[in-house]
This record gives C-alpha cells, sequence and structure tokens, in this order.
C-alpha cells in the first residue's frame, strides 16, 4: 500500500490506476507514477493496456454495428456497445437524420461512461458544435495498437507524428480506445504509414529514423 | 392508567418520566463527529486532464484543410492571445471608420421612419439650430397650429 505522504495545498488531482481511501491514496495499477506540477498537481500511473475501458470525455473511433430503432450501437473496443443517439450530431432534427449506415466510422466522445450503465457516445460538444466528431470519410485504413502508444502520439510534441508529417500528406484520427484511422493518396502510402505506426512501438528513435530515411529516400 | 383527577404534580412527574424513556430510547451517535473531510483529491479516470494530450484528428500538408483548421483551433485553445490577434488582423475595415459610418447611418434610416409631424419638427429643429437667434415667429405660430383655432365669429 502507497500513500503520498505529502500534504496537498489545494485541489489534487488523482489521475488513472490511483484511488482514494480514507486519507491516503491506493495503487490500482502497476506503472511508473508521473507527476505534473502544474495547475494544483497531479499524480497517475501510466500503465500500459491494450484493452479499452470507456471514460467519460474520451474521444473514441467507433464502428456502427446496429441501427435500433433511434439509436447505432457503436463498437468501440469496451465490454459493451455503446448507444449514440441519431440526434446527437450537429445540425440533427427529428426530420434532418444523419446519414450513417452499418459498418460506418464514427468519431465520438463519451458523455456517460460507468461501470454501472451503457455508455454513451455523442459527436456533438458541449456547445452544440461538431468540432471535428462525427463519420468519418470513405476509404483509408483502421487498425488497432495499444493504448500506451497512442498516449505517446498524442503528447504535445511527438517527433513520431512530426517526422512521418514530412513524408508525404496524410490524415490521421487517432481514438483512445486504440484505434487509429490512416488514410492517404495511394493504398501504397497508407500501408507504409500503418506498419510505421504499428512498428513504433518496440522501435528506438535511431531505428525509427534509419527507417523514415529509407522510405524518403525510395 | 389515566385517572381522573390526578393531581398536578403527579401529572408533571408523569410527563417527566414519559420525556424520560424516550429520549433515553433515542439513538446518538456516541463516536466523535467526523470532521467533513475537504477533499483536496479528485480522482480522475481520463488520462486527458492529466496529460496535455493533443486533439486526435490531423491532417498532414494539406490533405484535409478543414481539418487542418480545426487543428489551429484546437491547439491554441490554451494560447487564446493569438486567436485575438487573428481577430484583429482579418477586420478590414476599422473600428474608428466603422463607428463614424453607424453616427451617420442611424440618423439616415431615423429619419426614414419619422411620422410626418415628427419630419417637421425636425425641419423647425434645424432651421433653429441654424439661427442661433431663434425664430420667435415660428414658435407661436407651431402653439398657434397645436392648439384649437376657434373660428372667428
Amino acid at each position: 500500500r502507497l500513500s503520498a505522504g505529502t500534504a496537498p495545498q489545494g485541489r489534487l488531482l488523482c489521475g488513472p490506476g490511483l484511488r482514494r481511501s480514507g486519507a491516503g491514496l491506493l495503487v490500482t495499477k502497476c506503472g511508473l507514477l508521473r507527476h505534473r506540477p502544474g495547475g494544483g498537481g497531479a499524480y497517475w500511473v501510466d500503465s500500459q493496456q491494450k484493452r479499452y475501458v470507456p471514460v467519460k470525455g474520451d474521444h473514441v473511433i467507433g464502428i456502427v454495428t446496429a441501427k435500433a430503432g433511434d439509436v447505432f450501437r457503436l463498437d468501440v473496443g469496451g465490454s459493451e456497445p455503446a448507444s449514440l443517439s441519431y440526434l446527437a450530431f450537429e445540425g440533427a432534427t427529428k426530420r434532418n437524420r444523419p446519414n450513417v449506415q452499418v459498418g460506418d466510422l464514427i468519431y465520438g466522445q463519451f458523455v456517460v461512461a460507468n461501470k454501472d450503465m451503457e455508455p454513451e457516445v455523442v459527436c456533438i460538444d458541449s456547445s452544440g458544435k461538431s468540432s471535428g466528431m462525427g463519420i468519418i470519410g470513405q476509404d483509408g485504413f483502421l487498425f488497432k495498437v495499444s493504448l500506451g502508444l497512442i498516449r505517446k502520439l498524442l503528447a504535445p510534441k511527438c517527433e513520431i507524428i512530426q517526422e512521418l508529417s514530412q513524408l508525404y500528406p496524410f490524415e490521421l484520427v487517432l481514438g483512445m480506445n486504440g484505434r487509429i484511422w490512416v488514410k492517404a493518396k495511394t493504398v501504397q502510402q497508407t500501408l507504409i504509414i500503418v506498419n510505421i505506426l504499428e512498428a513504433c512501438e518496440y522501435m528506438t528513435a535511431e531505428q525509427r529514423k534509419q527507417a523514415l530515411a529509407k522510405l524518403s529516400g525510395n | 392508567f389515566m385517572q381522573r383527577g390526578l393531581d398536578s404534580q403527579t401529572k408533571k412527574q408523569l410527563e417527566e418520566e414519559e420525556k424520560k424513556i424516550i429520549s433515553e430510547e433515542h439513538w446518538y451517535l456516541d463516536v466523535p463527529d467526523l470532521k467533513e473531510k475537504e477533499s483536496c483529491i479528485i480522482e480522475e479516470r481520463s488520462f486527458l486532464r492529466c496529460e496535455d494530450l493533443v486533439y486526435g484528428r490531423m491532417s498532414f500538408k494539406g490533405f484535409n484543410p478543414e481539418i487542418e483548421k480545426l487543428m489551429i483551433q484546437m491547439n491554441s485553445k490554451c494560447k487564446e492571445e493569438e486567436i485575438e490577434e487573428d481577430d484583429k488582423m482579418e477586420a478590414d475595415v476599422s473600428d474608428e471608420e466603422m463607428a463614424r459610418r453607424y453616427e451617420t447611418l442611424v440618423g439616415t434610416i431615423g429619419k426614414k421612419f419619422l411620422r410626418k409631424r415628427d419630419q417637421r419638427v425636425l425641419k423647425d429643429d434645424d432651421e433653429d439650430e441654424d439661427d442661433e437667434e431663434g425664430n420667435s415667429n415660428t414658435r407661436p405660430s407651431k402653439r398657434a397650429k397645436k392648439m384649437f383655432l376657434k373660428p372667428q365669429d
């Protein structure tokens, strides 16, 4: 039982992997303890896993599996399918329904996600704007990686993304549930990007630069 | 149990006994009051709040211009100064010109909707303003017009 012994001087954020018990904190996951001093201090455990657990506010990529009346069933990689109402799109009304088919990819955020209720996804933010969420377009390639890599890629200054962006124009959507969607001009370019993203989890920075140098040479 | 003609004293005694019994039966906490701990610790299950994660949709080298605009928008939410500067730069007409235009605009459109009487008043007012002496002729004539003119016998 690990307890953070310092007296907090204000609101302390206790992130994933940590739980409050009595006066101290309990660690619930294995990993590295991270600390962020800014904004009142935050501690969390940086752990690695492949299985996603829905968390409120997370942006995820979901696959539409079924249409049940006014609600779509989305597979987000969690323990149960999430629901998405047809009114949760920008500019959707009862008469103006969004054109969503089974098998479409949706980029949305969780509005309800706890262990007692079925998770709900919406494609609209609190002010009513879609801000990039919604149906992801045609073509492209969807694949799954571990959650740790996604967080690495979403870090503010990610070298991998910067290096890749020098190669050729492409579009990328990262979901916190471990899913990445890539689209480039040709199928070959798309597959190259996919392979690099999958492999860069276990490559060191040098190996990655070598691989990219080979590609940009070709 | 209740007997008629009980003395007031015995009645009081009985009441006090009843109250005692009741208060003993009342549950009360023997434990000292736990101080309501102000939870200084907020639990958060999402990584988004802990690490400053960037927005998930990205586009590079102009593949999808809308998403590139979004990227700039989302990632500069932290830096609000940049957004304000952009707005200032984009204004074609400066603020001063706008103010001048509006001044005259309000006047001209306002005149359009005045009724006839008011329009005359406006004209007279303008004349009055022009002649600083003030035409005393016009004023009594205005008053005369407004009052009911008795037909001369």
